[in-house]
């Protein structure tokens, strides 16, 4: 769950200060909220951890499809709680977002008004249980494969909500193993289920790292300033050195005729998504773009009036507490 | 979009008895009461509590940057502060 191309911002500053900023990045310093920063350090990470915030919230909903029909009420609380942390990561993330200056409010109305983005991966349905599995194992999976390096980040409030995350993470995607474990192991229509899941989110979960950024100014900048540690492809290849160990192990077959593991290399050859593909569900053409935003547009405005409600409360106990304090 | 965002709070976490509270992050809340209900299911959902501190974030007054070197530097030429500054010799015994 996180943020895809990431295009760096300029900066005005003089070039020593830029130097000087820089120096202490290479030295492997942390840069602090009230420290000072090039602007187009501050913008850019709002933009990262603004779109990260967004995809942990929207991806609750993929998830949330399954809450009342999970197959047993052990998976209905284990998905609950999985739902329940994303949550509390996108929470993370906007507080990690808000020491930059700019407010959680904002943020939302920006991901509402379609300003800001969330991950791609979540405008695909999840039309069966085992896409659960599916969607632990793989999606988590990739996330996971871009968090760990970000608990290294140059900025504080980030790498400390990523430390954070990546704690939380490592169960979900375990908990998505084991429901593709225990579908694979059963009745034939299960194993079917289980197979149809991988083939419909492996390109998608591939698309996860984005397109290549080997020759990108952006990441060049986004590198340097530490706010991006691993180019795209790398972390692409690494995570399908991983993954298809694991569905190997499961019984199922990665959907790509050219995969073929290279002794040279000592990685798995494997063929890219359709970029096409991604670059339209971006533009918000994808399966789900309408419904996921339509859902949180809902949440935001149905709930108004309850938000509005516990501010309207705690202010007339702040006043009655004020008058007591008075006599 | 609601006209008045909740204000800020600072949450600090008890671990374990006789541990200190410590800084977690924050949150937005309406009221203290709240604060501690939203903080219970953001920050302790594995257990990671014992008690819960709420401070509204307005109300923290923090050093700035700036004066990192007259806070802190005087501390630097003063090693004579810690114990493995003096050698005692080994027929002393534990000191």
């Amino acid at each position: 769950m996180y943020a895809q191309m990431i295009k760096s911002e300029k900066s005005n500053e003089t070039p020593e200060e830029l130097a000087a900023f820089q120096a202490r990045i290479d030295r492997g310093e942390r840069i602090e909220p009230k420290e000072w920063m090039p602007e187009g350090y501050r913008k850019t990470l709002i933009r990262q951890i603004g779109q990260h915030a967004h995809s942990e919230i929207v991806g609750q909903l993929p998830e949330g499809n399954w809450v009342t029909r999970a197959p047993t009420l052990e998976r209905k609380a284990i998905l609950l709680a999985k739902v329940q942390d994303e949550a509390g990561h996108g929470l993370y993330l906007y507080s990690a977002c808000e020491t930059l200056g700019v407010s959680r409010d904002e943020l939302f109305e920006k991901l509402h008004s379609g300003a800001m983005k969330y991950s791609s991966i979540f405008n695909y349905p999840t039309l069966t249980w085992a896409d659960m599995g599916a969607v632990g194992w793989l999606v988590d999976g990739a996330a996971i494969m871009n968090q760990v390096p970000l608990q290294r980040t140059s900025y504080g409030p980030y790498a400390r909500a990523m430390i954070r995350i990546c704690k939380e993470e490592s169960f979900h995607q375990r908990q998505g193993y084991s429901v593709m474990m225990k579908m694979a192991q059963g009745t034939e229509a299960q194993k079917a289920m289980a197979q149809d899941a991988l083939n419909r989110f492996w390109y998608p979960a591939l698309m996860m790292f984005g397109p290549s950024d080997a020759e990108s100014v952006h990441s060049e900048q986004n590198m340097a300033w530490k706010i991006k540690i691993n180019s795209n492809d790398e972390l692409r290849q690494r995570f399908v050195n991983e993954t298809v160990p694991q569905a190997h192990y499961l019984g199922l077959t990665v959907p790509d005729e050219n995969l073929k593991f290279n002794e040279e290399t000592g990685n798995w050859d494997f063929s890219q998504p359709d970029w096409t593909e991604f670059f339209e569900v971006l533009k918000g053409n994808g399966p789900c773009n309408e419904e996921r935003l339509g859902a949180r547009r809902k949440a935001w405005d149905d709930g108004e009036w309850f938000r509005d409600g516990l501010s309207a409360y705690a202010e007339k106990s702040a006043a009655r507490r004020a008058a007591v304090a008075a006599e | 979009m609601s006209k008045k965002e909740w204000p800020l709070w600072e949450i600090f976490i008890r671990g374990q008895h006789g541990l200190n509270h410590r800084h977690v992050g924050s949150l937005h809340a309406p009221d203290a009461e709240m604060a501690i209900n939203h903080a219970r299911d953001v920050y302790t959902r594995r257990k990671e509590g014992v008690s819960i501190w709420v401070v509204p974030s307005s109300e923290i007054t923090a050093s700035s940057p700036s004066d990192k070197g007259p806070l802190f530097d005087p501390a630097e030429s003063k090693v004579y502060r810690h114990p493995t500054f003096f050698d005692i010799p080994d027929e002393v015994g534990h000191m």
